[in-house]
């Protein structure tokens, strides 16, 4: 059996059973939802039509209903894009990245922060779908034998390599997530009497697959479970990789740099774990859960957005300084205008919502609290966004003609899209927090015996 | 000609693993192990080979790159690329090689695609798991606290029963065969 160093906080807290693990996973799932559920999905789902009636508008009127312009053709849809397909990254991290490294307190977050994944993947995609124009031919990103000429990709564009990377990822991520959510979706299943609640055992007993919990079967999921993260964890990496790329292989000063791919992946390292955070630390009240997502789940997490928090805050310095560093007028100045141009308040947002906040990490009173880390956790979520948005939009309101510089302001279609994104996200995750085990409860018994609260005190006897 | 199937539950996989070797060392065939959560361990002590799951990822995963390849190099390269080659942004499409920094990103995509997709499909298909299957489990408790070992016993169970109680069953339960 695993051991683990008595002094070691538990990650399990109170005197659990296995069988209390299964009670508390599957309490959600049988009971009814309270009245916090009720008002939090009301207003998803009221932002989330919101948004629909925007895309609507969109669609029917063309991308003239956004606020881009001859200069400024990329702006607050790329930027939602790469915020969502960043946030996306901490799912995959904690369930494949720490399973690499052995981690065993990515356990009891890992399945609601690869929900948060699929769903922060599923926003980023409505983007570029809806920036098309004609999001009935968004096929044609596909490779597929064709009598258009024949009509190919053009597979030298990291806009097709996005295609794939994207594609790759949300549908290997679903693939992981659900190969870990059987034998939970069983469990829940063979709870479920088919008298009382004969739908819901209908429908349990279709999620599980047959599920069963052989010995042969457990070692292959052992086996598949391990390789799926040694597939994913590249993948993580490739595809903000390649996100970043759409904006280092243009020759615009200020994206064509070659510290983007690492640069971004922090960046979405880092706004991944803020948003697990943000709602983690909600849904642990919701739904009861705060025996397993203990604030040590939070410390940890706190310390890799400390980490990633300073390696993103000397991206942006490495970035000033080879902007310097180059010579060339041009990178120098998208630079200086980035900071001190009509965007400054956006440069200053950034650098101090991303740099400067998390730095509070280093306290640990700060570390180990919940409230403070909601509320840093927002904050971070927030500068990553301004990251984004200067990125892309100060590179590009000041152009290579002087004559047509302007700003850049969203209408309220575009905000409206936003928003919209935003509530889909949480109808989405709401949904999944009364339905689904919301906990890996067969992966969190095998740590119950090393981790738990009420062994670790024997074991210090 | 008198077969009984016997079903000892154990309420804890140290209690069960010790069972197991016991039972192993005894030659006792133990036909099935069905268990909440993987017991680690428990399939060396059973004797089990090692699953092959990793090596038809490798495989999977070589015919993804292969078909992400020539993929592009029939669209990029041999295809529609060859009767108008250009060199923009520095990747010219006249022979594969000079384009190969531009097709690393999607021959890894579909290397990974092809490796996830097809091995989850394989780990499926092996365990016969499928929407509409329904579980094979004696007892329902199995995906909850409970261990149960699945045992074959010919003539006379008793024997098999107190050992069974010895190395730690807390209760022993026969397959009801006249439902069937």
């Amino acid at each position: 059996m695993h051991k683990e160093s008595e002094i070691r906080d538990p990650l399990i807290l109170g005197n659990k059973t296995y069988h209390d693990i299964t009670r508390d996973i599957a309490r959600p799932v049988e009971g009814k939802a309270n009245k916090y559920w009720w008002i939090l999905f009301g207003l998803s789902v009221f932002l989330f039509l919101w948004g629909i009636g925007c895309m609507a508008y969109t669609i029917g009127t063309g991308i003239g209903a956004w606020g881009l312009n001859k200069t400024v053709n990329w702006a607050w849809d790329i930027t939602n894009f790469v915020w969502w397909i960043g946030i996306g990254h901490a799912g995959t991290l904690i369930s494949a990245v720490l399973l690499l490294f052995r981690q065993k307190w990515r356990m009891a977050i890992n399945r609601s922060a690869e929900a948060m994944t699929i769903f922060g993947v599923v926003q980023a995609g409505i983007f570029p779908l809806i920036h098309m124009g004609r999001p009935w031919l968004a096929y044609w990103v596909f490779p597929f034998p064709n009598e258009y000429g024949p009509l190919w990709q053009n597979f030298n564009s990291p806009l097709l390599w996005d295609v794939f990377a994207i594609s790759t990822y949300l549908t290997v991520s679903t693939v992981f997530w659900y190969i870990g959510l059987i034998p939970d979706f069983a469990m829940i299943r063979d709870r479920m009497s088919k008298t009382i609640s004969p739908m819901k055992k209908k429908l349990y007993t279709l999620l599980a697959f047959g599920w069963s919990g052989r010995a042969k079967h457990w070692q292959r999921f052992e086996e598949v479970s391990l390789v799926l993260a040694g597939l994913a964890t590249p993948l993580v990496f490739s595809v903000h990789s390649i996100v970043s790329m759409d904006f280092a292989t243009s020759v615009i000063p200020g994206w064509h740099t070659t510290i983007f791919p690492p640069y971004f992946v922090l960046g979405a390292l880092f706004s991944g774990f803020a948003m697990v955070e943000t709602l983690l630390i909600i849904m642990r009240k919701v739904v009861n859960m705060e025996a397993y997502i203990t604030i040590k789940h939070i410390e940890y997490m706190n310390v890799i957005i400390l980490f990633t928090g300073s390696l993103v805050g000397t991206a942006y310095i490495t970035e000033l300084f080879m902007a310097w560093y180059s010579g060339v007028a041009f990178e120098q100045y998208a630079f200086l205008n980035r900071a001190t141009g009509p965007y400054w308040w956006a440069y200053a947002a950034m650098m101090s919502c991303n740099v400067i906040i998390p730095q509070l990490y280093w306290i640990k009173s700060i570390r180990t609290s919940f409230i403070a880390t909601f509320i840093l956790s927002i904050f971070v979520n927030i500068g990553m966004w301004f990251e984004r948005f200067v990125i892309i939009v100060t590179s590009l309101h000041r152009d290579f003609l002087p004559s047509s510089w302007t700003m850049f302001s969203p209408t309220f279609i575009d905000i409206g899209i936003f928003l919209g994104t935003i509530g889909f996200f949480f109808t989405l995750f709401l949904m999944y927090a009364r339905t689904f085990p919301v906990v890996a409860q067969a992966e969190l018994k095998t740590i119950l015996k090393s981790s738990g609260s009420e062994y670790k005190n024997k074991t210090h006897e | 000609m008198n077969k009984k199937v016997l079903y000892a539950i154990f309420d804890d996989e140290e209690i069960l693993l010790e069972s197991v070797k016991v039972l192993r060392s005894k030659e006792i065939e133990i036909e099935e192990v069905y268990s909440p959560f993987p017991v680690h361990g428990l399939d060396v002590a059973l004797g089990f080979k090692e699953t092959r799951m990793a090596i038809t990822a490798f495989i999977y995963g070589c015919i993804g790159l292969s078909f992400g390849g020539l993929l592009i190099y029939y669209i990029m390269i041999s295809g529609v690329g060859k009767s108008w080659p250009m060199n923009i942004g520095g990747k010219p499409n006249f022979t594969f090689y000079q384009n190969f920094p531009a097709f690393v990103p999607i021959m890894f995509e579909c290397t990974v695609l092809f490796a996830g997709h097809l091995m989850s499909l394989t780990y499926f298909f092996r365990n016969k798991l499928y929407p509409g299957a329904t579980t094979t489990s004696p007892d329902p408790r199995t995906t909850d606290d409970k261990f149960l070992m699945e045992i074959i016993v010919e003539g006379d169970d008793n024997k098999m029963r107190k050992l069974l109680k010895e190395t730690g069953a807390s209760e022993i339960n026969e397959k009801d065969t006249n439902n069937e």
